[in-house]
């Protein structure tokens, strides 16, 4: 076994329930590659909702709370908030962190929460079986959109950003190196950091969007369909090509939510001394 | 006589006043008439107390972070009322399966949808009970006065932990906004459950397997256990669950407190324990109940109130020791006959009378009205 897989996973809940060529082991690797290389990893309070994506938390053995669907950020919160000493990490995918789950995607970035999220993205429902997602590509037919999809995606990325997140990165897994350095980077931000990883399905988005289910296939489809770039200026230009801008986005210092928090408490109870508290 | 203080305060003040006494140090709430105040003064007082309170972005946000908390291994609390217990239903199944300890207030008014926001109503009786998907089983109290929500309160988070349940408060506006004297005993006067934690290290412990008492140790997050907490029907070491394994887990969540009724089961007689004539209630309304009671012996009418103070799971065999001898029931309530018709599922002798006088559409039922019902229905 992988030496990374031989010391953090829960051997007794192996094999994988992820099919064959899914991109979830990969992101799996470089995750923990990233904790590892942090020493972290005893720290982690893990949080993920319904979709493939969320297994990839129960895997690890640590403490993981998989909740209902799009639910997974709040229950970060609870946990946070209980322990602000505590790594919180959320794993969600694009339909649980885009659609169902969104509204608590806009408000732990808006609060600066000190918590990563991690967006897995493989532009379909995929547990469910194919239907079109927030990140769907227009025109892609799926099971549900069998004429074709109608309805423009919806860049998680620039969501994060607008919603106050202050570090935002899009990598895919044909690039693992720059994925476990951006884990890396969003594991040490503090404040609300949000990573979005393409992931390849070939199951449901290879068979019927992409045109093939091979997983090498679909691998190389992400490095053709994926353009680094490093100035985020420049994310329309490829985008209107046609592809998917990768890149660190975004990383910001803003005050940190709990932070914040402790710091009123402080001040409500030395208020509360002096006699100005109702 | 127990050392303490007489306060005079609303239902949701007292419900504030018990929980911090409880031990509760995370609650999250979204604004909702009637149960606002209950949000409010938690924002007010948990930072004191080194506490977190957060207003979230919807009920099932707040309820969701609330079992996250007590996972975090935090007293929790959530309020709300009728159109927010909707949106809080997925996350009641949520706590019951992945069994955190927690409370919800429901403040009820008047429903469906947006209802009567301002006004008491009694409908969300079997949604309190059955509202989440598939089999689950959790306790729901119903006080009637501004100290029951107090006492219930206390009981709630004790109840919750010593269960590991999610416990629900159905309380309703009257009792949430009515103003009177509350006895507040000292902190050392009160009993306070905790959750029971693993005895054993990481290495020997089985997350969900659970003793003769049903309900398993949990550790709190980020103490050396690594546990996999996942919202799926569970085996015991929490990985998803074969058909049989998921068989003994739903039938263990539902049993560990089903079994146990009689150890925590609370209804309560005022009056003539003997009258052929009964009212039965819960909550509010039990308070209007009791003044029928004194109206009619000061008329020579002997009445009994039974009220029911845990009115989930139904505590069949305790109503049916407390009927014993009645021979004309009316069931009183602000609904269209839910408390009644658990009444006549325990209560199957044809010889009885079981009648319902119920009121809806904000207006409280006033004492008066119970002596009518039974005048004119005679």
């Amino acid at each position: 076994m992988n030496p990374l897989g031989e010391k953090y996973l829960r051997k007794d809940f192996l094999p994988f329930l992820f099919c064959p060529g899914c991109g979830n082991g990969m992101i799996t690797q470089a995750f923990l590659q990233a904790v590892d290389d942090l020493g972290i990893f005893d720290d982690l309070a893990l949080t993920a909702g319904i979709g493939c994506s969320a297994w990839i938390a129960v895997y690890m053995h640590a403490d993981v709370l998989k909740v209902l669907h799009g639910r997974a950020i709040p229950a970060a919160i609870g946990l946070k908030a209980t322990n602000p000493s505590r790594k919180v990490v959320t794993f969600t995918g694009d339909g649980d962190g885009l659609a169902i789950g969104g509204l608590h995607l806009l408000h732990a970035a808006r609060r600066n929460i000190d918590m990563t999220v991690i967006l897995v993205n493989n532009q379909i429902y995929a547990m469910t079986g194919g239907q079109v997602a927030p990140s769907t590509q227009a025109g892609s037919r799926t099971q549900t959109t069998p004429y074709g999809s109608v309805e423009k995606p919806l860049d998680g990325c620039r969501v994060a950003t607008a919603a106050g997140a202050t570090l935002v990165s899009r990598w895919s897994t044909a690039h693992p190196k720059q994925l476990t350095r951006a884990f890396k980077k969003a594991l040490n931000h503090r404040g609300f950091s949000f990573v979005e990883v393409l992931s390849q399905c070939p199951v449901q988005t290879g068979r019927y969007i992409l045109g093939s289910g091979s997983p090498s296939f679909n691998l190389q489809w992400l490095r053709d369909h994926c353009v680094p770039v490093e100035d985020p200026a420049r994310m329309g230009e490829v985008e209107a090509q046609g592809k998917v801008p990768l890149g660190d986005f975004l990383e910001i210092q803003n005050p940190e939510f709990m932070e914040e928090v402790q710091r009123m408490n402080r001040e409500a109870k030395e208020a509360r001394g002096k006699g100005g508290d109702r | 006589m127990k050392k303490g203080r007489i306060k005079v305060m609303q239902g949701n003040e007292a419900c504030v006043e018990a929980a911090l006494l409880a031990g509760c140090r995370f609650f999250a709430g979204y604004p909702i008439t009637p149960a606002s105040e209950i949000l409010e003064g938690m924002a007010r007082r948990l930072p004191l107390v080194d506490g977190f309170c957060l207003q979230a972005e919807d009920e099932i946000a707040a309820l969701v972070s609330v079992v996250g908390a007590s996972w975090g291994g935090a007293k929790a609390m959530t309020a709300t009322s009728g159109p927010g217990f909707c949106l809080m239903m997925e996350a009641v199944g949520l706590a019951a399966s992945v069994e955190a300890p927690c409370v919800i207030v429901n403040v009820q008014r008047g429903g469906p949808a947006s209802g009567q926001s301002t006004s008491t109503a009694q409908g969300d009786l079997y949604q309190a009970r059955y509202g989440s998907n598939g089999d689950y089983s959790l306790i729901t109290l119903c006080p009637s006065t501004a100290q029951e929500m107090f006492d219930h309160t206390i009981r709630a988070f004790n109840l919750a932990e010593r269960f590991r349940i999610p416990v629900i408060i159905l309380s309703d506006e009257v009792v949430a906004h009515i103003r009177e004297k509350v006895f507040i005993p000292e902190p050392d006067g009160l009993e306070i459950a905790e959750r029971k934690k693993p005895a054993v290290p990481m290495e020997k412990f089985v997350p969900f397997q659970a003793g003769e008492d049903d309900v398993p140790p949990m550790p709190a997050f980020n103490t050396g256990y690594k546990i996999p907490v996942i919202s799926q029907a569970k085996s015991l070491n929490g990985n998803r669950g074969n058909a049989r394994e998921a068989e003994a887990f739903i039938r263990r969540i539902c049993r560990k407190v089903d079994a146990r009724i009689a150890e925590f089961a609370d209804v309560r007689t005022y009056g003539d324990e003997k009258a052929q004539t009964a009212f039965v209630s819960f909550g509010s309304v039990s308070r209007a109940a009791r003044s029928a009671v004194d109206m009619g012996r000061e008329r020579g009418l002997p009445l009994r109130s039974v009220e029911v103070k845990t009115i989930w799971p139904f505590p069949d065999d305790l109503l049916e020791k407390k009927l014993e001898g009645a021979k004309r029931i009316v069931v009183a309530e602000m609904n269209l006959g839910m408390l009644r018709n658990e009444v006549q599922r325990v209560l199957r002798d044809p010889e009885i009378e079981i009648e319902l006088f119920s009121k809806i559409g904000g207006l409280y039922p006033l004492p008066q009205e119970f002596l009518r019902f039974l005048e004119e229905k005679r």
